[in-house]
């Protein structure tokens, strides 16, 4: 099951090449960017492991895409994702997000449905991934 | 030429047949650059020459590659060498211009460092200093002063190693990424490349700087006053020659470097005495002239007679 997070979501996976412009665009708005990684796949899972620091004062994406591949060389059976962060006041938060890079295969989620009180049914969503431990659930 | 191109299978309409190498020149913003470089730099005759060579090289090249005839990214690293005060690290702002407005930079920033900016203090700390300025250089011009610090050839543990490999790395695996240069005094940097010879071989450009000659500080002098709305008056000239000529024999001297702490000095000395002389109002003239009495109070004009003291 593709998971679809962030911008772009709905588009075939991004190139290294558009993700360096997606990600020039956002160093040229003055936002900073940083690499977040994770296992666990759920949605409502907002807080991923970081990458390193968030790069500030890098003028050029090539610099983003370096990290990237370094990044992958460790993490690369997880989900990578760029994070532009705007810190501008009034804003002070992330701006934009898209996934650059996914596992070779992704298991989906299970549905869980809850009996409760009376008739009514509390519906839950498990990955399939996450029955195993951390940092063994692809691959 | 024309007749080559639409031989080349599977390349498409858009590639011209032609290209107007004297358009390009105006148009990409290198004439400019050129002439900017000509008016004001003063002096660096052969500098200059290699600056042009190279850039109609680089001009040369991308019109090949726009008619398919070139696919590699040339190697752009340049060394810089000559004695401090020459000139090294504007050039560079200038040479990190020309390449951008080539194209074969997307940014076109100078990032200039020491050996302390790569080079870490512990086991584990240089990796990732030296990765940082590279990733902050992306797009840009890396320019390394007195690059021979980071080898240290006395001490083969020495952390200046690790940063020169990762370095050789990416200068040979992102050539398209960013542009090194680096600088430092001529023998020492020949010294340093004999060491390493991976240097030697991903460097394609050496410049050397010459030192300035007298006439020539004394025209850069006058071109740093005129900046600040200052100038000098006939005997303050007279004496700016007398101490371009004295300071050159003294130790460490700087050429352009050297000129401008003595003006900073000199402008300090005028506005002493404009304290300590006026009663009234003076005008923007007296305000703005240094004359000799300025200069000639540099101790490099006593040392002599200093030297003597010292002695007796």
């Amino acid at each position: 099951m593709h998971i679809t997070q962030g911008a772009f979501s709905f588009l075939p996976p991004l190139t290294d090449e558009q993700i360096a412009r997606q990600a020039q665009y956002c160093i040229d708005k003055g936002w900073a960017m940083s690499l977040e990684f994770t296992d666990d796949p759920h949605p409502r899972n907002t807080y991923w492991d970081m990458w390193g620091h968030p790069m500030f004062d890098n003028p050029d994406a090539a610099a983003l895409i370096m990290e990237l591949k370094e990044c992958r060389k460790v993490y690369g059976d997880r989900y990578i994702r760029f994070v532009a962060f705007d810190s501008t006041h009034g804003w002070e938060s992330v701006r934009l997000s898209f996934i650059v890079n996914r596992p070779a295969a992704e298991p989906g989620f299970r549905l869980e449905r809850q009996e409760a009180g009376g008739r009514s049914i509390r519906y839950t969503t498990r990955s399939y991934a996450a029955d195993k431990p951390a940092g063994e659930r692809y691959g | 030429m024309a007749e080559a191109v639409s031989m080349r299978p599977g390349v498409d309409g858009e590639v011209p047949s032609t290209i107007d190498l004297r358009a390009e020149y105006v148009e990409s913003g290198v004439k400019d650059v050129l002439e900017e470089l000509d008016n004001s730099l003063i002096g660096l005759a052969p500098v200059k020459q290699r600056i042009r060579e190279t850039a109609a090289l680089l001009l040369v090249e991308r019109a090949r590659k726009r008619l398919g005839l070139a696919h590699e990214t040339p190697t752009l690293h340049m060394s810089f060498s000559g004695n401090p005060g020459t000139g090294k690290t504007t050039v560079a702002l200038r040479m990190a211009d020309l390449l951008h407005r080539l194209g074969y930079i997307r940014k076109g920033h100078l990032v200039s460092v020491t050996r302390d900016d790569l080079v870490g203090q512990y086991i584990g700390h240089t990796a990732p200093k030296t990765k940082e300025i590279l990733k902050k250089a992306m797009g840009g011009v890396l320019f390394i002063d007195e690059a021979y610090y980071l080898y240290r050839q006395e001490n083969e543990r020495d952390y200046g190693q690790e940063a020169i490999e990762i370095l050789l790395q990416v200068m040979e695996h992102q050539r398209e990424d960013f542009v090194v240069i680096l600088a430092g005094y001529a023998d020492r940097m020949d010294r340093f490349f004999e060491s390493n010879p991976g240097f030697r071989s991903r460097i394609a450009h050496h410049i050397d700087f010459p030192d300035y000659t007298d006439s020539e500080l004394l025209r850069i002098a006058e071109v740093m006053l005129a900046k600040q709305n200052y100038s000098l008056d006939v005997a303050g000239r007279a004496a700016m020659e007398q101490y371009i000529a004295l300071r050159r024999r003294q130790p460490h001297f700087a050429n352009a470097r050297s000129i401008r702490n003595a003006l900073d000095r000199a402008r300090l000395r005028q506005a002493n005495r404009l304290f300590e002389t006026s009663n009234g109002s003076i005008g923007a003239d007296a305000l703005s002239t240094i004359v000799a009495a300025d200069i000639r109070a540099s101790r490099i004009f006593n040392s002599g007679t200093m030297q003597e003291e010292a002695a007796s």
